[in-house]
């Protein structure tokens, strides 16, 4: 794994020395709450509905061990036992007290995490591929890549105060696990004449205006990767609207602008800017090529897997869900559920993350990710030892054969701690997974992605859930807006409204209804739930969600 | 129906533990919203926001919240107080955990 240079721990030791400072002025009063504001959220602290919110960024969602375990420590000693992980590949830790934070930063530090840039109008914490550099249908290892643009993008002084927040996730693979196109820049790994680059995507984007994002340019050689970055977000700074906060995404732009101007206008920068790019960016991906290199692979045979799985029957459930092939042979990758039925998505005790630092470090080839989908993937497991981890994922509550099934939901934090929300998520998320578990319908459903908001802000990307659920407030009530067809993969699609919300104690039964037209409707069981709407519509699925209101119209 | 009468409470945030406080009558803030003041005139309302939002040394964000008089004291109307007013419903964390010490 990637090890910061002495020159960057000296950068956060005194970045946090200085927020230390912020904090003990805005406590003796020195400080007002609108001076401190932006200070504090440029360190990723928020306040939120029932305490401060730390939001931690996990770069390209990847962890080691040492740096898992000082995650559940920091959520053992200064919060409440538990960290909260996100769709942006961050943790959240929903409890800490305005004293405690500087330390709670420090800790931090000390293994090379941080929260600069979790907030705010910047660059935000770069995501990518939670399979990459392990899928087996990766063209390369987009990680040297996201660190470089964590690097570039950290302090960047031209882009700390852009018109919006900005958002850059990547993908090596050819299959979009990223959600590459609902980011402000989507980068897709490409290979030309041998030669890796990306194809670049612009103003994808969810919220209030979801948009998915256009091609900006075919091929970007990675050499051009960081002048080329730098020309799109310059021209958004100075492009980008800033008398209206719900049209300063670059969405927004793009849209207003056209996309052929913004690529003109973006390659005029880029050219201008690419002569002042001298070299030390390639030496330092060189660098990080060679830091972020894929670990050394063991041979072993896989006997002990086959036999467990013809023995096991709770064994080959999970590995039926949870495994995903590995580009070496004899190697899984595997999904670790946080969504054990009627948990909180994307929650882990730290008794959990120990248990996963410890199962990376026996035999993960010491790597963990986070994905944007709220769980937790040990990249690198040889088949043979899949039988011991499943036995201790299964002591800690960790080992739910749930993975792309209707309970495998991403929920934003909604009312239970977001100031923003107009509705929670969690409960809907939770009644969901327990009802269809108690049904025993989640394996004849087969893939399915439901994703819940708990505002307009989409952070539980509702508008690309096979199903999205979005939380408003009608009236003093909590009301649920269904969309279907949603799509965050290669092929990305935003979904449809079906028609009016229900209420809280509708919305689960509303799922049902649509799941049951789909199970009377499909081809056959090989025909999963998005296949099928593709191939109907919405009108099937509209007559289930309102039978009253067909029958009055027929 | 005849309109309900106005009444409202102080509410903010504690600066150092973040969390959800409410202005009572002799002027502390209380973790209870059954113990907040009940406040029935408008022009009262706005002073007492008024005297709590200059305490920006331990108050943070401090507005008046619409709520039903009850029988223990105010009750939220919007369900969004009603959840400052509880907790987080997926732990038994925040007011949760201290409702159960009491
Ligand atoms: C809890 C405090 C949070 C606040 C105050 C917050 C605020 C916002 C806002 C205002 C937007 C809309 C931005 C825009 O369209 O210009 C947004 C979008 C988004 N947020 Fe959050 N959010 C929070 C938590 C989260 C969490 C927990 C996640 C991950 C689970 C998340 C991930 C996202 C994503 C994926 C989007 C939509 C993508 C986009 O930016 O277009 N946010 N958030
Ligand atoms: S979607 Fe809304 S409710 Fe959910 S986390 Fe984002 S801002 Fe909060």
């Amino acid at each position: 794994m990637y090890r910061y240079s002495e020159f960057d721990e000296a950068f956060l030791a005194e970045r946090n020395a200085q927020f230390r400072a912020q904090v003990e002025r805005r406590l003796s009063g020195a400080l007002t709450e609108d001076e401190f504001k932006p200070l504090r959220l440029m360190n990723g602290l928020y306040l939120q509905l029932h305490a401060y919110m730390l939001r931690v960024a996990i770069p390209y969602g990847t962890l080691d061990a040492a740096r898992m375990r000082r995650l559940a420590l920091i959520a053992e000693r200064w919060d409440k036992g538990y960290g909260h992980f996100t769709t942006r590949q961050n943790i959240q830790f929903n409890w800490p007290r305005l004293r405690d934070v500087p330390d709670m930063l420090d800790a931090l530090a000390e293994v090379g995490l941080h929260a600069i840039q979790t907030s705010g109008n910047t660059i935000r914490n770069v995501t990518a591929d939670h399979f990459a550099g392990a899928a087996a249908d990766e063209l390369f290892d987009p990680r040297p890549h996201a660190e470089l643009i964590r690097q570039w993008s950290t302090d960047h002084p031209e882009f700390q105060f852009l018109g919006r927040k900005f958002k850059i996730a990547v993908t090596g693979a050819v299959a979009d696990r990223a959600v590459t196109r609902a980011h402000d820049i989507g980068l897709q790994a490409v290979m030309r004449d041998g030669a890796p680059g990306f194809r670049v995507l612009v103003g994808g984007g969810l919220g209030r205006t979801p948009m998915i994002g256009q091609v900006i340019r075919d091929f970007l050689p990675d050499a051009d990767l960081l002048p080329y970055l730098e020309a799109v977000v310059a021209v958004y700074n100075l492009l980008g609207r800033r008398d209206n906060k719900y049209k300063a995404r670059i969405k927004i732009t793009v849209h207003e602008t056209g996309i052929d101007r913004v690529r003109a206008l973006t390659e005029e920068e880029f050219a201008r800017r690419r002569p002042h790019f001298a070299g030390a960016d390639q030496a330092l991906l060189a660098e990080l090529r060679a830091a972020i290199a894929p670990p050394a692979f063991r041979k072993a045979d896989s006997d002990g897997f086959h036999a467990a799985r013809d023995s096991d029957p709770v064994f080959r459930s999970w590995t039926d869900t949870n495994l995903y092939p590995h580009r070496a042979e004899g190697y899984a990758i595997v999904s670790v559920s946080l969504k054990a039925h009627g948990a909180t998505p994307g929650d882990a005790t730290s008794d959990q993350m120990r248990a996963l630092a410890d199962l990376a470090e026996r035999y993960g080839h010491d790597e963990l990710r986070i994905s944007h989908e709220q769980n937790v993937i040990l990249p690198h497991v040889h088949l043979a030892d899949l039988p011991a981890v499943h036995e201790v994922l299964l002591a800690h509550g960790l080992a739910t054969a749930n993975i792309g099934l209707i309970s495998d939901i991403i929920a934003c934090p909604g009312m239970d701690y977001c100031a923003l929300a107009t509705a929670r998520s969690i409960p809907v998320a939770r009644e969901i997974a327990t009802h269809f578990h108690a049904l025993k319908l989640e394996h004849d459903i087969g893939p399915l992605k439901i994703k819940i908001s708990g505002c307009i802000n989409a952070c539980g990307h509702h508008h690309v859930g096979h199903i999205g659920i979005l939380g408003l407030d009608r009236a003093g009530v909590e009301n649920y807006q269904i969309t279907l067809g949603g799509d965050g993969t290669e092929d990305a699609a935003l979904g449809e409204r079906a028609g009016p919300g229900f209420s809280a104690d509708e919305i689960v039964p509303a799922i049902e209804r649509i799941l049951r037209a789909y199970l009377d409707l499909r081809r056959g069981p090989s025909e999963t739930f998005l296949e099928a709407y593709r191939r109907l519509g919405l009108a099937p699925f509209r007559a289930a969600l309102y039978p009253a209101q067909s029958v009055a119209a027929e | 129906m005849p309109r309900e009468a106005f009444s409202q409470v102080v509410t903010a945030q504690d600066l150092l533990a973040g969390d959800v406080i409410y202005l009572a009558a002799d002027d502390t803030w209380v973790r209870d919203l059954s113990e907040a003041e009940i406040l029935t005139d408008k022009v009262v309302a706005q002073d007492r926001l008024i005297s709590a939002a200059r305490q920006t040394g331990h108050v943070v964000g401090a507005y008046l919240a619409d709520v039903h008089p009850g029988r223990n004291g105010p009750e939220p109307v919007h369900f969004r107080e009603a959840f400052r007013a509880t907790g987080p419903s997926n732990h038994a964390h925040g007011k949760r955990a201290e409702r159960r010490h009491v």
